[in-house]
């Protein structure tokens, strides 16, 4: 098989890419591509004729993926940029978000379904704020890898010194963060050092070059296989005489696993019944796991539509209206306090409020802090309540069944990314078994 | 013993079941774009795998320019009927007929006549989703789009305006006259492609494997020879042994030499390729943001 080349029984590792505007994060993402041989001949020569244009002679593989027009005549890169590249062990999807406090939103929105961020340093400049906004956000979304990569090292003089200050200063602010696995890598994506090779400039650094730690960082963990979460996002009825009782609840698995016999509960509902058969298009199964599209079929002909949560018994989420969450604003247009939202949370559609604005967090220093409202790239804790009850986890649990989208109902622009956190411990006896008593 | 761990075929095939089944239960009026080529042609797949043993919740529409492969039709009128599902032809014939579509003088591929012909169709059915097989990996600009991609009253894309798309939360909700462009392989390369239509034993139109044809050298590819297309004095034709990539337009699909009998031998042949699908393709090397001007417009 050709060195390129992923096979079909490969892992999928979706990574997003975070540093500021000049920290050269476009060139380490060309410079992964290039040095994987992802370029292409016609993208080279595209390469080579843009670079033509601005004269300076250097093939620019910043602008690889900097698609649009107005990035390229910015020279800055504006919205998420999703790019592709196999090894033999790996399949990658690459978020490449822009850095800038500005795009916050579409850093969020990069990361959201990453399982690593690289975090883009320059050597020269060590740790930064926007370094710090970063790696909180990384923490805030729940991402469970994290690589520092300390850029420019060839303009230290791939000074080992350098690495070790900036490594131990980052820690020292991470332990402040919740991340599980930080690891550090000095590298110069200009030049191709620690990229895919092992950099001959710097033989004190002992660790893989990124490419290596990207095929090997241990993911299989990553996922919730603990917690049964179906949301019932469709409702299969054939209405032909060859299916006539063929009634399926369509889905993809948010969490843990279900099997043919298992008991479920219907939230919020609460209808209880038990799973007959997991139809899919390739044959029945005996199981299926997250994250899985299947449709389950019930013993019971029960009450069951599109937004309900198909959960075990033995294992509840919390039900209610009322929601303690993060929100990533990201609308022009400030949070409303009492203004009524469209709210989508796993397959339901609602409307919320947001009753109530608790803090704005303080990305730089880390601190909560008051605030009248949020506006665009702020990020506040916030009470609201939901028009119908919502069957949820928090999202440090389970990314799918404790995220949630605000949208404007006048303008259908999505302004917030809504995670569930616990709720304050007002009731104790209800935190062990997810506060929900059929 | 199971892993419960999901191959990166089996993750992006459960992602785009999700999103075909998300797009159905949130629209009106879905419409799923089947070309006969090879991403609609798992765009089918994908379609059964989401709503078998009910029919599709949508009909397929294809957008004709007129300047096909003639294999491409028969397959496509072939698999429609196989599957038993309803196929709508809408063609860039009958949008210059009516004024729909303006031919711009010089200018011999149609692909950029498929625009105006798709808005009228998906106005004349009141279709809010269409379905496309496009993907990322394919152009510059649409690694830059979402899943779920806003289109306004003028079936206009705004690139530095769009929605963020957040975990796979989609937001779906529009305005009367708006729609959506919605791209469930959005996330797959070309390869995946191949290795789908592998493991799951697709047919496909002849003309993706190798086959002996008339072609002409043009601007640095070969085109096939056509009534559409004929050799200009002095150009270079051969008879070559050649397949195609990617299919578009007649007059400007480019033919590369294959010797590829199979997918086996296609996704040998592509893992060793050295240049991008689309680079096959003449209408997208207009200029560096020739794909992101045609979508602005309503491409797809």
């Amino acid at each position: 098989m050709n060195t390129t080349t992923a096979n079909d029984t490969s892992e999928l590792l979706r990574f997003a890419t975070a540093g500021s505007v000049d920290d050269g994060k476009s060139t380490l993402i060309g410079r992964l591509l290039f040095d994987s041989k992802q370029i292409f001949e016609d993208q080279l020569e595209a390469l080579e004729r843009s670079s033509d244009l601005t004269g300076d002679g250097r093939i620019n593989l910043a602008n690889l993926t900097d698609g649009l027009r107005a990035e390229r005549e910015q020279g800055i890169t504006i919205d998420v940029a999703y790019r592709y590249f196999a090894t033999p062990h790996r399949k990658f999807i690459v978020a490449d978000a822009p850095g800038h406090v500005q795009y916050t939103r579409n850093m969020v929105t990069g990361a959201s379904t990453a399982n690593l961020m690289i975090v883009l340093v320059d050597a020269r400049q060590g740790i930064i704020q926007q370094t710090r906004r970063h790696a909180y956000i990384a923490a805030l979304l729940r991402i469970p890898h994290l690589v520092l990569c300390v850029n420019k090292m060839d303009l230290v003089g791939y000074s080992e010194k350098v690495f070790s200050r900036i490594s131990t200063e980052f820690t020292a602010f991470a332990t402040r963060l919740d991340i599980r696995d930080i690891a550090f890598i000095p590298v110069s994506a200009l030049n191709g050092d620690n990229i895919v090779e092992p950099s001959t400039h710097m033989p004190w650094h002992k660790g893989p070059p990124l490419l290596r730690h990207l095929e090997e960082v241990y993911i299989a963990s990553d996922r919730n296989l603990t917690d049964a979460r179906f949301p019932v996002q469709y409702i299969i009825r054939p209405y032909s005489d060859e299916h006539h009782d063929f009634r399926g609840y369509a889905g993809q698995l948010a969490g843990g696993v279900f099997r043919v016999g298992d008991p479920v509960v219907a939230l919020p509902s609460g209808r209880a019944s038990r799973i007959t058969g997991i139809h899919t298009f390739d044959g029945p199964r005996e199981v299926a796991y997250a994250p899985m599209s299947v449709t389950l079929l019930l013993a019971d002909d029960v009450d069951i539509s599109r937004g309900d949560l198909l959960v075990r018994p033995d294992n509840l989420p919390t039900l209610g209206q009322d929601l303690e969450a993060d929100l990533c604003w990201m609308s022009e247009r400030p949070l409303q306090l009492n203004g009524k939202y469209a709210l989508k949370h796993a397959t339901r559609n609602t409307r919320a409020i947001v009753r109530l604005l608790r803090h704005r967090m303080n990305i730089d220093t880390l601190e909560p802090e008051a605030a009248p409202t949020l506006a665009l790239n702020d990020i506040g804790r916030v009470r609201l309540t939901t028009l119908a009850p919502l069957a949820y986890d928090s999202y440090r649990r389970n990314r799918q069944t404790g995220g949630f989208i605000l949208v404007d109902e006048a303008t259908n622009e999505t302004v917030a990314a809504g995670l569930i956190v616990d709720p304050p411990q007002v009731a104790p006896q209800a935190a062990s078994d997810g506060g929900y008593a059929i | 013993m199971d892993t419960y761990a999901l191959s990166h075929l089996e993750a992006l095939e459960a992602e785009a079941i999700h999103i075909l089944r998300e797009v159905v239960a949130e629209f009106q009026r879905p419409v799923l774009l089947f070309s006969g080529g090879k991403d609609s042609i798992c765009m089918l797949r994908l379609a059964e795998k989401a709503f078998r043993p009910a029919r599709f919740p949508f009909p397929l529409l294809h957008i004709d320019t007129g300047h096909n492969f003639p294999e491409l039709l028969d397959f496509r009128d072939h698999r429609a009927a196989e599957l038993g599902e309803k196929l709508i032809v809408r063609t860039v014939e009958d949008a210059l007929a009516k004024g729909i579509a303006r031919a711009t003088p010089g200018e011999s591929s149609r692909n950029r006549l498929q625009t105006p012909t798709l808005l009228a169709a998906l106005e004349e059915f009141k279709f809010d989703a269409a379905l496309g097989g496009a993907r990322r990996d394919e152009e510059k600009a649409r690694a830059k789009e979402r899943v779920f991609s806003f289109r306004d009253a003028f079936g206009q894309w705004d690139p530095k305006n769009q929605r963020p798309e957040l975990w796979n939360l989609y937001n779906a909700r529009i305005n009367p006259g708006e729609h959506m462009r919605v791209f469930p392989l959005s996330n797959w390369t070309e390869l995946d492609i191949w290795q789908y239509i592998l493991r799951e034993k697709l047919d496909i139109p002849s003309i993706y494997f190798a086959h002996r044809r008339e072609v002409v050298r043009r601007d640095g590819q070969w085109l096939p020879v056509s009534p559409l297309l004929q050799p200009k004095p002095r150009e270079e034709v051969r008879t070559l042994d050649v397949r195609v990539r990617t299919i578009g337009d007649i007059s400007c699909t480019g033919c590369i030499e294959s010797a590829a009998r199979n997918v086996a031998d296609i996704i040998t042949e592509i893992a060793a390729a050295r240049v991008t699908e689309r680079g096959s393709r003449a209408d997208d090397k207009r200029s560096e943001t020739a794909m992101e001007d045609r979508k602005r417009e309503g491409y797809f």
